[in-house]
Order: structure tokens, then sequence, then C-alpha cells
């Protein structure tokens, strides 16, 4: 019995040492473009001008970029997924904390 | 202290040596030892802890006549923000930590912390934090606005004095040690455990520190946040709690608060811990209901962070915010609820023994429902609307606190002690010092309940003659009642004192087992050998040491657990597998280094920025020291006594 | 605030060879003291970002975010940003490659990148403070400053442990794995870049 497999209980997916598989170079520097890609259309709401769309669309370009660099730069879908749930807890309290304080004061109501 | 010559120190990557004392104030000093450690914890916030008493006993004896002339008003004011202050920052939590530290390894079965210099780290910053506070005194006053600070009311405009600046800066300095070390503790509890030893498997006193630790992560970026935009504004102009230019107060009560209900749980779960590993142990049977304890501690720690505001009920927040947090509030009384029954229900049909430390056990349980009881009275925004601000809310969160948190660490003083010093407390003075903390927490904190309903507002620096009233509601008679209370909570406290020095004196060791216990810390030597375990135990269960010792066999009667092995027993069976070439941590000079950089720095905030300059220099020595350093010395391999024992595998680090 | 841990985390070796690699998990403890680290940071950042959100439009009389930001120069500098967390990918392969030529290398372009991104924000707080918006003008000024200038300090941290660690490990010097160390300041840089890439849209982009 004292043999018991821990792992399961982290929803790990490897034994002890193996080294998560990290894609080569040229995935980052395709990714890196993409971002890139995001980042000049992000700068464009500055010259074209698109209303009430702008906000929206901003958001989600930053969500998009935030979670690729979180995902692939920083290895998070390959690494154990103790990382990242030791991550969401930190960000989802910051979001939910954060958001409900700043609707006392009605920020988002304006 | 004698020096007891040490063995030549290890040349390390030749530049920096390390030091290898085994005894004498430099096996303290560079310790990375997390059983040093804790106990270096314990007795800096023991003396914290009787440098508040002395505040509270101040704040009695101001309140004991109506008029009174004991404390001046500014006096007053600065005496219970660092009573407050002192008991939450500097003696309730280093003292879960000093348990923490101590505990946590050996109940995981593992032989150090993970990261054994931070925790060295965590301790220096502490005191050295703890020590820059309480300078205030002596460089022209302590912090006087409250302990949680509220703004506009802590601006240079309102408090001149540089109290509120040490405050500031000390607790960014306690900050950052509680960071540190919730960082390491939760490595520790996650991924040292001993082989076997799954989370379901850990007793509840980790399972609780680990809940801890988490609220701690989260909970203090938020107080830093906070204190960094105090800080700014005072020492550097910034504008965050100007009103005039158009600041909103209600910002610092967020932030505040957001850490500060947390906070609660941060000070109550260690003792929720250490009384769930007392109770099962002196009913002699298993705790009720493991999981669910386990689970609405979990619980606790989640809900935690959505009830902040039900602190600022009454600061406008509009009435849907109110609504909200107050029946939020009121969901966490279901968890807690919960605890109160498992407890109860371990205790139900168990052959009790009526250790001190089970008492205070007990007493925690008591208490701690009273208290409970009235703080959900607080949750009904309405009622709360009329009690806050007044002595009653001061006797709710002493029932809360003193009853709950302070008899709670007790309890494991009395538990733990054998294990930490191999000798037991004595139990007759230990009856004396709970019934005298027991007795002067309910006369101290009851009658505050009566006052505060009676109008006498929380801080106020005198109750004037004229407004006493008459009968049996007169705030005279219940204010002399609270004081003598508070005298008898100090002579409890008194008690054990004398009861440490009793202790120590006498030769008399403790039993191996004395408690007949359940869980690995106590399947080691008494005190712990430097390296814990002999050989890492394979944990099979719940409770394992208790299952080492007691096993099921078949009576006329049925199946009965009897104890077929003694403690002895088990530990020489561990100590014939012992592990050759255990790896310990060896100690470092840089952790007190570097910790010594930060309170120079704040020095140097308040007073001159050069002298932050020469902080940073240290500062920035140590952490270059450190990162050179290599962690092992060569000849800090620790090798079983034993003759041609073969030679193992490499042991874990710790 | 507690930027100390970082250190242990890069060159901790209490915990390599056999301990890391017994842990009960698999992970190692480095490791996961980072991320725990980052999951706190969350709650740093959160708290900065709000002040800065509540108090954007607090300037008075005076100068707001929309006549005071250059966007064209902050673009390019978000862009820098960016792209050294490219080059910080690049060094954390070459370290797991052992090449330790190419993990000097890119580690160098990476602190420089950040080096130049710390550049443009000083140059960016001069510009500012000559147009009348210092530290201590307004509510909006105060809180950019803070919420900017902590994200720099970040930077200028990881700037400093980047040449550290080229510094350390030409002279061989490095305790312990190298390559998780390497790994190690990767995460530290990529968060301060995430970071950014949230203060670039809320503060400069979305207009108040
Ligand atoms: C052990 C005996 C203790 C006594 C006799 C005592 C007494 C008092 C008294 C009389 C006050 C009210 C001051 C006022 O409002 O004018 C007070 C305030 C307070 N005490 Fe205690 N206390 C004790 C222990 C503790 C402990 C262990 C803690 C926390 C861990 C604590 C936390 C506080 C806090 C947070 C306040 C509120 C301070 C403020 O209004 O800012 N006390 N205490
Ligand atoms: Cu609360």
């Amino acid at each position: 019995m004292n043999t018991v497999d821990e792992h399961t209980e982290h929803g790990h997916h490897a034994h002890g040492a193996e080294e998560p598989h990290i894609p080569k170079d040229s995935y980052f520097i395709k990714v890196a473009l993409w971002l890139a890609l995001l980042t000049a259309l992000e700068t464009s709401t500055y010259w074209i001008h698109l209303g009430g769309f702008a906000t929206p669309a901003l958001l989600i370009m930053m969500t998009i970029k935030f979670f690729m660099i979180i995902m692939i730069f920083m290895h998070l879908k390959f690494d154990n997924k103790l990382f990242s749930l030791m991550f969401y807890i930190g960000l989802g309290l910051a979001i939910f904390v954060y958001c409900v304080a700043l609707s006392t004061f009605q920020f988002f109501a304006s | 202290m004698a020096l007891i010559a040490s063995p030549t120190p290890t040349q390390s990557l030749g530049v920096f040596r390390r030091p290898v004392a085994a005894t004498g104030w430099r096996s303290w000093v560079f310790t990375v030892d997390h059983k040093k450690i804790g106990i270096m914890y314990g007795v800096v916030a023991m003396f914290f802890f009787l440098v508040g008493g002395c505040e509270a006993l101040l704040i009695r004896l101001q309140l004991a006549a109506p008029d009174n002339t004991v404390l001046s008003a500014g006096l007053y004011n600065e005496m219970f923000t660092m009573h407050a202050t002192t008991m939450v920052f500097l003696f309730v939590m280093p003292m879960a930590a000093a348990f923490a530290n101590y505990f946590l390894p050996l109940q995981v079965g593992a032989r150090d912390v993970a990261f054994p210099r931070l925790n060295a780290l965590s301790f220096w910053l502490f005191l050295f934090g703890g020590v820059f506070l309480n300078t205030s005194w002596f460089l022209g006053g302590a912090a006087d606005g409250g302990w949680f600070m509220y703004s506009p009311n802590s601006s240079r405009l309102f408090s001149p004095s540089h109290g509120i600046d040490f405050w500031v800066l000390g607790l960014q300095i306690i900050g950052i040690a509680s960071l540190v070390s919730s960082i390491n503790l939760i490595v520790t509890v996650l991924n040292m455990r001993a082989p076997g030893m799954k989370l379901m498997n850990m007793p509840v006193f980790t399972w609780m520190v680990l809940v801890v630790q988490f609220l701690l992560l989260f909970a203090l970026p938020v107080i830093t946040v906070a204190l960094f935009l105090l800080s700014f504004q005072r020492n550097f102009g910034a504008a965050f709690f100007d009103v005039d230019k158009g600041a909103d107060p209600l910002l610092w009560q967020h932030l505040f608060w957001i850490f500060g209900h947390p906070e609660v749980y941060i000070i109550i779960l260690p003792s929720f811990g250490i009384i769930s590993e007392v109770l099962p142990t002196f009913a002699r049977k298993p705790l009720f209901g493991y999981k669910f304890v386990v689970f609405s501690g979990a619980a606790i720690g989640f809900v935690g962070w959505g009830v902040w505001a039900h602190h600022m009920f009454a600061s406008g927040l509009g009435p849907v915010s109110v609504a909200v947090f107050s029946v939020a509030t009121m969901l966490i009384a279901i968890p807690t609820g919960v605890k109160i029954c498992n407890w109860t229900l371990t205790l139900w049909g168990g052959k009790l023994w009526f250790s001190t430390a089970m008492m205070f056990a007990i007493g925690v349980i008591v208490l701690f429902t009273i208290g409970g009881l009235s703080g959900v009275t607080h949750a009904v925004a309405p009622a709360d609307t009329q009690q806050t601000d007044t002595y009653h809310i001061v006797g709710h969160f002493h029932y809360v606190i003193v009853g709950g948190a302070v008899m709670g660490l007790f309890a494991g003083f009395y538990y733990w002690w054998p294990k930490v010093f191999g000798k037991l407390l004595n139990e007759r003075l230990g009856k004396w010092n709970f019934w005298l903390m027991f007795f002067g927490v309910n006369l101290t904190f009851a009658p505050m309940h009566i006052l505060g309903m009676q109008g006498q507002p929380r801080r106020m620096v005198v109750w004037p003659e004229k407004l006493t009233g008459e009968g049996f509601f007169n705030l005279q008679f219940w204010n002399q009642i609270a004081t003598v209370g508070s005298f008898l909570i100090a002579s409890g406290v008194f008690m054990f004192l004398v009861n440490v020095v009793v202790t120590a004196k006498k030769a008399e060791k403790a039993p191996l087992d004395p408690w007949d216990a359940r869980t690995l810390e106590w399947m080691t030597a008494s005190p712990p050998k430097e390296h814990n375990f002999d050989t890492i135990p394979t944990v099979h269960s719940l409770d394992e040491f208790f299952h080492r010792k007691y096993e099921e066999v078949d009576t006329d009667k049925g199946p009965r657990l009897v104890k077929v092995r003694s403690a002895e027993e088990v530990l020489a069976a561990e100590e014939a597998k012992a592990d050759a070439h255990i790896h310990l941590p060896s100690p470092s000079y840089w952790p007190i280094v570097l910790a010594f950089g930060l309170p120079v720095i704040a020095y140097g905030v308040i007073y001159n920025l050069l002298l932050s300059v020469v902080g940073a220099a240290i500062l920035l020595l140590g952490i270059f020291g450190w990162v050179l350093e290599p962690s092992v010395a060569e000849d800090s391999d620790y090798d079983p006594p034993t003759g041609e024992s073969e030679t193992k595998e490499l042991s874990s680090v710790g | 605030m507690a930027d100390i841990a970082v250190h242990e985390s890069v060159t901790s070796h209490d915990d390599h060879g056999p301990a890391a690699h017994g842990s009960i998990t698999g992970i190692s403890n480095n490791k996961l003291a980072m991320w725990l680290f980052l999951g706190s940071e969350c709650l740093l950042f959160g708290g900065l970002i709000s002040t800065y959100m509540l108090y954007r439009g607090r300037h008075g009389s005076g100068v707001g975010p929309a006549q005071l930001f250059d966007i064209p120069l902050t673009s390019v500098s978000s862009f820098v940003l960016l792209m050294s967390s490219l080059t910080m990918v690049l060094a954390v392969n070459a370290a797991k490659r052992k090449d330790d030529r190419n993990t000097n290398l890119w580690l160098a372009v990476t602190g420089l990148l950040g080096a130049l991104f710390v550049g443009a924000q000083v140059y960016e707080f001069t510009a500012f403070y000559h147009e009348g918006v210092g530290f201590t003008t307004s509510l909006f000024s105060s809180s950019f400053f803070t919420l900017t200038g902590f994200h720099g300090v970040h930077v200028s941290i990881g700037v400093i442990m980047l040449l550290a660690m080229v510094a350390i490990i030409s002279r061989n010097k490095v305790a312990g794995d190298k390559a998780e160390a390497v790994e190690m300041i990767g995460l530290y840089w990529h968060f301060v870049d995430v970071v950014w890439v949230v203060i670039f849209t809320l503060v400069y982009l979305i207009p108040a």
C-alpha cells in the first residue's frame, strides 16, 4: 500500500522527473508574430475610431494576448496543472474582489 | 552564552564560508532549522503578547473610573492602536507561525521546510519589523489612528507625529515576512509530504495552516497596496486620500477590509487546527467528520473573500451592497457551525481526559460559540448600525479572538510542550492558568456587551460621571467588572510564565508519548532530532502514528482496537531503518543580513533618504551573498551512529 | 513588494537533485513557489490598477489622461517589451538545450529590450513632469505614476536579474539547475510583460 499513486490527486499527467514537452523556437516565433499583429490592431484604434465598439474590442484583444502569453510563453498549457491552479486562484480572486469594490463606487454605471 | 568551538567552516566556491556552529548563540542566529526558527518565533511572539497585554491593562485602568486620568487622550489613542496592532500582527499571527514552522514539517513527515533560508528570513523580518514598529514609542509617539487606520484621519494633517509612518512601514516589513513564509509553507505542504501522505491523510492542523497560508498569500498584497498608497501620501505628498482633491475615503476602507476580513480567519483558523488535534487525542477517538472539518475550513477560506464590506455598513455603501454583503456574511456562519458540531460530536461518548490542553480546547468551543453568536447579530445590517463603534463590538471580537484564538494557542502550548522541550508543563499550575483566563475572559468581555448597548463608544478615553446612569445598567459597575476581569486574564498569563520557569527547572523528562497521540510529529524523539526522522516514514492512513500503535484485534466482544505496540517500539522500528547521509541544509549568514536592510530603509524613508540608500546596499549585499551561496555545506551530512550500515540513496534535503 | 522571494527561487538548490524529483507531486519546489508568488502579485497589481481606474478622471481643472498620453511612443515601448518576451523564451529554450552561448545572448538581448522600455518610461515621466503633471498634482497623476512606477520597478528588477544571470552563467557559477534558474527568471519576466498588456489597454488605449 505504500506506493499509492499521488499524482492523480493533482491531475498530474506524468511521473516524477519527466519534463513537460516544450515546443521548438519556431513555434514561439509564430506566436510572437500573432502577438505583434494583435498589438498593431490595438494601437490602430487610436487612429481608426470605432466608437462604442472600441472598448469591448480592446478588452477582447487584451484577454487574448494575456492568455497567449501565460499559456504558451509561460508554459501553463504544457506544465503541471497545479501551477495553473495556483495562478488562476490569484487571478480570479483579484478580478472578483476589485470588480466588486469598484462597483460599489458606481464605477461601471458610468 | 557559552561559545563552544565549532568544526572548521566549509570553504565553498572559494568565496563564501558557511557558519556551522551547532551550539551557542550562533547556532540560533544563523540557523535554518525549522524547529529552532519555530521556537524563536514563539519566544518573540510571547514577548509581544506581554507588551500588548500591558497596553490592554493600561486601557482598562484608564476606564476603571469616571473621568479618569491614567492616560491622556492622545496617549490613549496610541495605546488602543498599538494594543490591537501588536496583538494581531506581533502575537497571534507569529505565534501561529511558530506552531506552523515547528509542526508542519513534522506532521507531513518532512525534514525541513521547502526553503530553509527563506524561513529564517521570514523570522528576522518579523522580529526587525516588530522592533521597528515599537521604537515609535520613543521617537515622538506611536500610531494613533486605530488599528484600521481610516483615511483621511490617518493623513499628516490629523496625525502629525511619525507614529503612523512607523506603523505603515513596520507592517510592510512584517507583511513581507508573512508573504515569504506563506509561499514557503504552501510548497512544503504540497510538495514535501512523506510517501503515502495524501491530502486527505494530513492532520487537521496542517490543513488549517495550509488554508491560512493561502489567505495570507492573497490578502497581504492588498494591504501592501493600501500601505504603499498611505506612505506615498504621508511621505511623498501623493494625493490618494486628500479629500480636497476629490479623494474617496472609501478606497482605503475597501482595500483594508479586503485584507482585513480574511485576516480574521488568519487569526482564528490555526487555533481551530490545534484544537482539532487536541480534542480527538484527549477524547480517545478519531475526529468526528474529518472531511467536514477540512472542507468547512476551506469553505471559510473561500467565502471569507466575499464579505469584507460588512465592516462598512455604516459608511454609506448603498442599499444593494449592504444587502448582498449582509447575506453573504450570514452564510459564513454555516461552515463555522459545522465545525462546532464536529468538535462537540468528537467529545460525545469519548473517554475524556481533562488535561489542561483539553480544558483550553473545550474553553475555545464555549467562548467561540458565544462570540460567534453575537457576531451573527452584526451581520444583520440594521442591528449593526446600532452596535457598530460601541463597546458591544469590542466585547464581541474579543470573545472570538481571545476566547477562540488565544485560548487555542494555549491549548497548543500544553499539548506540544513535551514534544518541543521534552518536559511536561505542570498540570496544577496549568489548571490555574486555565480557570483564571476562562473567568477573566468572561468577566472582561461579557460586560462590554452591556456597556455597548448602553451607548459607551469604543476608543473613548473617558466616560463622564454625569452619564454613568443608575441601577443595574450603570456604566461604573460594569466598567469596573471589566477591569477586574482583565487583571484576572493577566494573572492567568502570569501562571503560565511561572509554569514555564518551574518546568524548565525540573529534571524529570516527559515520556515519549505522554498523551497517546495520533499524528506523525509524535513519531520522533522528544525533542526531535535535527533531521526529524531517521527514515522518512511511509504513511498509510490518517492518524498514522495511532494506527502503528493500535490494531484491530478480534475479541469475544467483536473486533476492537488494542494497543499492540508502544511508542518506543514504533520509534525503534523506524530507527533501525535509519538513512545514512542525510543532507541537512546548512546555516547561513544571509537571511539576517538581508532582513536587516529593510528597517534601515524604513528609518531612511522617515528621516533621511540617504539612510535608505545604505539600507538598500545592505539588502543588495544580502541578496548577492545569498544567491552565490551554495545551500549545503559539504560537512553538514548527518549519519546515524551505527557501524557498517549500508549507504542508502541520498535522502531529500527538505 | 516581495521580490526577494524571486531570488531564492532563482538560485535555491536546496531542492534540486533528488529532492525536487522525489517530491510527492513530482514538480519542482522553485517553480511552484514562483507561481504562488505570481498569483499573489495579481492582487498587488489589481489593487494598483483599480486605484487608477477609480481616480483616472479626477484631475480637477488640470491635465487629464486624454491630453497627456503619447500613444505612438507608448505603443512602440509596449511592442519592445512584448518582443522581449520572445527573446526570453528563446533564452529558456537555449538553456534547456544546455547551449550556454545562446542562453547568454538571448538573456542579454532581453535585458537590453527591458532597459529600453524603462528608458522610454523615464522619458515619458519627465515629459509629463514638464507639462505640469507631477506625482502630487492630482489624484489622477498620483495613481498613474504609482501604477506605472510599480511596473517600472518590476521591469528594472527583472533587468538586474537578467544581467546578473548572464554574469553568473559566464563565470560558470550557477549553483544548481541552470535551465530551471533561467526558466524562473523567464516566468517573472513574462508576468511583468503580461501586466503591461493589461496596463497598456486599460490605462492608455481605453478612453477615459
Ligand atoms: C488578553 C486580554 C485583552 C484585553 C484585556 C483587551 C482589551 C481591549 C480593550 C479594553 C480594547 C478597547 C479599546 C477601546 O476601544 O478604547 C481593545 C481593543 C482591541 N483589541 Fe484587545 N484586549 C485583549 C486581547 C486582544 C487580542 C489577543 C487581540 C487580537 C489578536 C486584541 C485585539 C484588539 C483590537 C483589534 C482592538 C480594537 C482597537 C481599535 O479600536 O483600533 N485584543 N482590547
Ligand atoms: Cu469581517
